[in-house]
């Protein structure tokens, strides 16, 4: 496959492995945190972690959108749900997050009108095609997410489709890393930094992270050979004792970001006070809300929403975990009562979740696998 | 005559569409109230076909559903997988079917020329297959209440001799093999229902895999242990399956599993796996290393299993469960498919 292969070569793949082993100090433990659920993903889907040498350990960060909503969004989306003649229409991921009555797949086993859709703009198709029914798209995601469900926004308001509105989740990522540093039970070398995200915001928004936390960053792409060399990258400035932002990514992320997606963001969005984050807690700043001049495309300011805040099961440590400070498998709940097929917290949930990787790639394996090619 | 007090271990409270997938929420409602209230202690393993024995001949007899949407898709429609399907059920539990019985649900107002041409395509279906289709039955429910049509079919089929398969002859050293590319038809009906804006070169492998069946048999019949056709829940799932029935570990190699392209750039833009994907026309069977490498010849030299290719083996770890090495020596496990694939954000 063109533009993958590449980047799963064995060979460069196995020098960058030879070159990590190379730069680490025997001496020293290194704690690198890849802030995006996609590399986590990535990291267990390609087995990169038998790769590292045991002193480079990596801490999954809080960068999966379906993790860190809090249970009281999800029920207040599925509580407007309830009224008649209502779509309730979101992507994939969400499905199969618990709410406290069931998941959004549960609720359309009793009888719920539930749709999955793979853009914002098939959520606005489906209002086009369905008029005589409300259409609410169920919007989670960080900077990747927020401009698509931005230009839906906008084209719903000019063809005046009022059939139409947004459950605004969208958050941002500096203010969950900000929260994260300053989390005192944190001690972290440096960051991979979130590939897709960056395309949208461009890399200068981490500049604080290097200088005045002293720690680098580097913006890395997904594929194995991506990922691998952004450790090498950061491995590099840490041995020279240097902190600063670096993009591996550059093949698709540019410097500066991508102007026409934060025009975009900011005609339809505004900086929410403060939002709750599963774990993290109420961090200000933190997430969008719809402008007022959209209100009319608002879930929120169209309809009244409940507003239920629900702490997650008290035996859940997902906050733990998505902050990096557990790993998955030491939560009490792990492979017992939480598992991806019954999960109680949504890291389980997601395929970005740390949890689900964890427990779907690794966690049964043995210690130790002789590779040998079939004949 | 009171009960028995069959313990039944399905706790959950409502069906959903997981239970219908093919992966574990599939398992657990077969394993924990299909089986003990039907089939009392005396079942074994759930294979594909259930083997009976009547005046001392033993026949495999099976039973499938089909409820495909759409009803036509590049490759094939609802008719031909109904046949194919129950014929490849009896094949791979090591059966020729010889007979085949039809229930048709249809819902009002389906217009009769889509009937047709799914008869039509069932009649084509089953004079390729060599099957008789010995009677039927039909029921129509009210608009809106099917979707389209629902057909089942249940076959039997007489045993081939010289094989005998059992989770339980499994052992560490045994080849897997697979008839040929995975994920076809399952990436065929996600795109062909149109969702995704996503266009791909593809059609779906629905076809009768008696002819490559019956090539391994005849050929190092005495070497293969297990056979199964990866429909819903793709390999993965089949795998763990015999994974935790034989209680061996199954390791894949990734580099040997053969995926076409189309498929798996499908399968990297929706953040799935082939490995969970569906198939109609291709099936995995466990081989003695010593007949591994001649059963592997007997399939390529058998029109439609040019593909076909050695993709694992079987090891003592991890007990029940399937490891995959990647290319670059590190490795994963996989686990059966957990509710429906659906697809990733980003």
């Amino acid at each position: 496959m063109k533009y993958v292969d590449e980047f799963r070569t064995p060979e460069l793949i196995g020098k960058a492995g030879e070159e990590i082993r190379r730069l680490a100090d025997p001496n020293r433990h290194y704690r690198i945190m890849e802030v995006c659920g996609g590399h986590t993903h990535a990291i267990y889907r390609f087995g990169l972690k038998d790769l590292l040498p045991e002193n480079v350990e990596l801490i999954h960060g809080p960068g999966c959108p379906v993790c860190v909503l809090p249970m009281g969004r999800i029920d207040d989306g599925l509580s407007l749900a309830a009224q008649p003649d209502f779509i309730f229409a979101a992507f994939g991921d969400m499905m199969r997050v618990p709410g406290t009555h069931g998941s959004p797949l549960e609720y359309k086993a009793r009888g719920m009108d539930v749709r999955i859709v793979y853009s914002p703009a098939d959520a606005l198709k489906l209002a086009r095609n369905n008029p005589e029914k409300h259409v609410m798209f169920f919007a989670i995601g960080f900077e990747t997410t927020a401009p698509s469900t931005a230009l839906t926004l906008m084209r719903a308001k000019a063809e005046g489709l009022h059939n139409f509105s947004v459950f605004c989740n969208h958050v941002t990522i500096i203010p969950a890393i900000r929260a994260i540093l300053d989390s005192p039970d944190m001690r972290l070398d440096g960051f991979v930094g979130p590939g897709h995200v960056s395309t949208v915001i461009g890399c200068r928004p981490y500049d604080w992270i290097a200088k005045d936390e002293g720690k680098p960053v580097v913006v890395s792409g997904f594929e194995p050979l991506d990922i691998l060399q952004s450790i090498v990258m950061l491995l590099r400035q840490l041995r020279k004792g240097e902190a600063k932002v670096e993009n591996q990514y550059k093949r698709v992320v540019p410097w500066e970001g991508n102007r026409a997606a934060l025009r975009a963001m900011s005609e339809v969005f505004e900086l929410r006070p403060y939002f709750e984050w599963r774990g993290l807690g109420f961090i200000s700043q933190s997430a969008l809300k719809i402008r007022a001049s959209y209100a009319e495309w608002d879930s929120e300011q169209r309809f009244s929403v409940p507003g239920l805040r629900v702490t997650d099961p008290k035996a859940a440590q997902c906050g733990e975990v998505l902050k990096g400070v557990l790993k998955p498998a030491q939560c009490k709940l792990f492979g017992k009562e939480c598992t991806p097929e019954q999960p109680v917290g949504a890291l389980m949930v997601s395929s970005e979740g740390s949890c689900a990787a964890y427990y779907n790639y690794e966690h049964r394996k043995p210690v130790t696998i002789a590779n040998s090619a079939a004949n | 005559m009171a009960t028995p007090a069959t313990k039944v271990r399905f706790r959950e409270p409502q069906i959903e569409m997981a239970h219908g997938a093919g992966g574990k929420a599939s398992r657990r409602l077969v394993e924990g109230l299909f089986a003990p209230l039907l089939f009392g202690s005396a079942h074994g393993p759930l294979g594909d076909a259930a083997h009976i024995q009547i005046n001392g001949t033993r026949i495999a007899m099976t039973t499938d559903s089909f409820v495909v949407k759409p009803l036509r898709f590049p490759g094939g429609s609802i008719g031909e997988l109904a046949i194919n399907g129950t014929v490849n059920d009896l094949a791979v539990s090591g059966a020729r079917a010889e007979a085949i019985v039809v229930t048709f649900v249809l819902e009002a107002g389906l217009p009769t020329d889509v009937l047709e041409a799914e008869v039509r395509a069932m009649a084509q279906a089953a004079e390729t297959a060599g099957v008789m289709i010995a009677g039927g039955d039909t029921k129509v429910v009210e608009h809106g209440k099917a979707d389209h049509m629902y057909i089942t079919t249940t076959g039997v089929g007489r045993l081939l001799s010289g094989v005998e398969i059992s989770p339980q002859s499994v052992r560490p050293g045994d080849k897997v093999l697979l008839s040929g590319p995975i994920g076809d038809h399952g990436i065929t009906i996600l795109l062909a229902r149109g969702d995704l804006d996503l266009e791909a070169d593809l059609r779906s492998d629905t076809r009768s895999v008696f002819p490559l069946v019956q090539a391994l048999v005849s050929a190092e019949g005495a070497g293969v242990r297990w056979m199964r056709d990866p429909t819903r829940g793709g390999a993965a799932t089949s795998l763990n399956e015999l994974a935790r029935d034989c209680g061996k570990g199954i390791v894949l190699f990734e580099e040997k599993l053969p995926v076409r392209d189309s498929v798996r750039g499908a399968c990297e833009l929706l953040g799935l796996d082939p490995l969970h994907i569906a198939n109609e026309g291709q099936f995995l069977a466990i081989v003695s290393a010593e007949h591994a490498q001649r059963a592997w010849q007997a399939l390529r030299a058998t029109p439609g299993g040019e593909q076909a290719a050695i993709i694992g083996e079987v090891r003592e770890e991890p007990a029940g469960a399937v490891l995959v090495t990647t290319l670059y020596g590190g490795n994963r496990l996989v686990d059966m498919l957990v509710g429906d694939p659906l697809p990733r954000i980003c």
